[in-house]
């Protein structure tokens, strides 16, 4: 479709609506900073939900890599190819996609100046940038030491993920591979487990007198049980998990003697190590003074605007959404509820009744599937401040000697991938 | 509930375009196309709910949730919706052809 047909369409339809979206002059601008699970989806629902709306994506990266699905490529059961979304579809929609850095937000003057020099004006804003990584937070992990201990937490262009799998292969049989993983909160919580998983499946066929050491600063994590059954009956003695209070929190590493140290000076040895570091919300949010002093971003849980900035409205990782997990699935959920928030407050209208749906599945081998379940509100008013889960529903995979749940699980996580990009790419 | 619906399925009707019957989905329904396909229209072993009986994906979501059926997953998922959000759920589907 042309932009001129495009226009006239999106003006007949306003004139059809009411109350009508129609600015002054012309369609209604929906800026999204970010092409991931958060903002590849809000432009896609907003384009072909509300197709008046003039809907325009800024996202660095020509090609998006999900995160979801990576670990896999460490196991080798995925190639990059497989997990790596072309923008095209978007495009195809009708939406204008800029492969641009957004550098700043004048939020009085509703516009985001752009790297290139492009200032995009909007008359509502979705931010879903992701997360950064706390240089610093973990001392003597910088981004010289991300070379050397890859954290293959952002995907980028595939290079740290790829570092990380080209490490696994260059290892002798018999090495120890180091986890570091961090304190609460952090993009995807059952990731690092997926992780450990998909490393052991390498190493069982590849390396099988290998270990894993997986040194956490936490005492619990996400499905927990599922994961240490499924290490047991699959990898046997292979995968060591410490915990926190097993001295198992990392205080710095020294990527020139591959060592990983903690808390109380032990000091190990690793062969490949996985730094999963702290995290924050990305440096656009930081940098616009949209987080809090936690490092995420604060907003409403009914319709993700910034209560100081109503008309941004900020999804995905980089906000404070817990007890909703950081999960592309939330992202997904959580985009649709913004774009439709803000497509009510245009038109002067409540925002709809929100509620949130929340899968992870995780790979702990070939046929062995599991996942967790999550259904969300918005707090009650008066009560809550932020978000619950509704009470009795959700929750983990039953535990026991259960193949045939596993194995459909398996499967089912396949075919949450293929459906959830078929909804973000088209 | 009933007061977004109503909203969303008026413009629908204003707007429609064929593969968009029903216009933008309850929110709810939103969460199921995660695995079942953008608008529920099925996805390798994700179901297709598209064009399916109200009654029929109603009295599944209400099986799931009272533990009567087996499920794999949605059993737990169902749990997490109202009567009237099945409901809205199950119409919007039916509604796509």
């Amino acid at each position: 479709m042309t932009l001129t047909r495009r226009a006239a369409l999106g003006a007949s339809l306003a004139a059809l609506a009411a109350p009508s979206l129609g600015r002054a002059q012309g369609a209604a601008r929906l800026l999204v900073i970010g092409g991931g699970f958060g903002g590849a989806t809000a432009a896609r629902f907003a384009r072909l939900s509300y197709p008046e709306l003039q809907v325009t994506l800024v996202e660095p990266l020509a090609r998006f890599i999900t995160c979801p699905y990576g670990n896999l490529l460490l196991g080798g059961y995925r190639q990059i190819g497989d997990i790596t979304h072309s923008y095209d579809g978007l495009r195809a929609a009708g939406i204008r996609v800029v492969q641009d850095w957004a550098e700043g937000i004048d939020a009085a003057g509703k516009r985001v100046r752009l790297r290139g020099g492009e200032t995009l004006g909007y008359d509502k804003l979705i931010l879903s940038p992701g997360i950064a990584i706390r240089w610093g937070g973990l001392p003597g992990y910088d981004e010289a030491a991300s070379q050397v201990f890859p954290h293959a937490w952002i995907p980028g262009d595939g290079s740290q993920t790829q570092l990380l799998r080209r490490q696994l292969e260059a290892m002798p049989d018999g090495g120890v591979v180091g986890l570091s993983i961090p304190a609460n909160p952090f993009r995807c919580p059952p990731g690092p487990y997926e992780r450990i998983s998909m490393i052991a499946a390498y190493l069982k066929r590849h390396k099988p007198r290998s270990k894993i050491l997986a040194l956490d600063a936490k005492d619990a994590f996400s499905k927990q049980g599922l994961f240490q059954d499924g290490w047991k009956a699959l990898y046997g003695e292979m995968v060591e998990w410490v915990p926190a209070n097993k001295d198992g929190k990392v205080a710095r590493v020294d990527p020139a003697e591959r060592v990983f140290e903690t808390e109380f000076g032990v000091r190990h040895k690793v062969a490949v190590g996985n730094v999963i570091p702290p995290q924050s919300a990305a440096r656009l949010v930081l940098d616009s003074g949209l987080a809090a002093t936690t490092g995420w971003a604060e907003i409403d849980p009914a319709t993700f605007a910034v209560r100081s900035a109503p008309d941004i409205h900020i999804v995905g990782d980089a906000i404070n959404g817990a007890p909703m997990p950081k999960s592309g699935y939330i992202a997904n959920s959580t985009a649709k509820q913004a774009v439709a928030s803000a497509v009510a407050a245009l038109r002067g209208t409540p925002a709809p009744d929100a509620v949130y749906f929340n899968t992870c599945y995780s790979h702990v081998g070939e046929e062995y599937g599991i996942s967790i379940v999550g259904i969300f509100r918005p707090g009650a008013p008066g009560g809550n401040p932020g978000f619950v889960e509704v009470p009795n529903s959700g929750g983990v995979s039953p535990r026991g000697d259960l193949p045939e749940q596993r194995r459909l699980e398996a499967i089912y996580a396949d075919t949450w991938y293929a459906s959830i990009t078929k909804d973000m790419f088209g | 509930m009933r007061q977004a619906i109503g909203g969303l399925g008026l413009l629908g009707m204003v707007w429609a375009a064929p593969a968009w019957a029903a216009g933008p989905a309850p929110l709810a329904a939103q969460g199921c196309v995660g695995c079942h396909g953008p608008n529920g229209m099925g996805v390798a072993q994700g179901a297709r709910l598209a064009g399916r009986e109200a009654a029929e994906i109603e009295a599944l979501m209400r099986a799931f949730r009272a533990n009567e059926r087996p499920g794999t997953i949605m059993n737990r998922i169902a749990r997490g919706y109202t009567d009237e959000e099945i409901v809205a759920i199950s119409r919007h589907f039916a509604a796509i052809r």
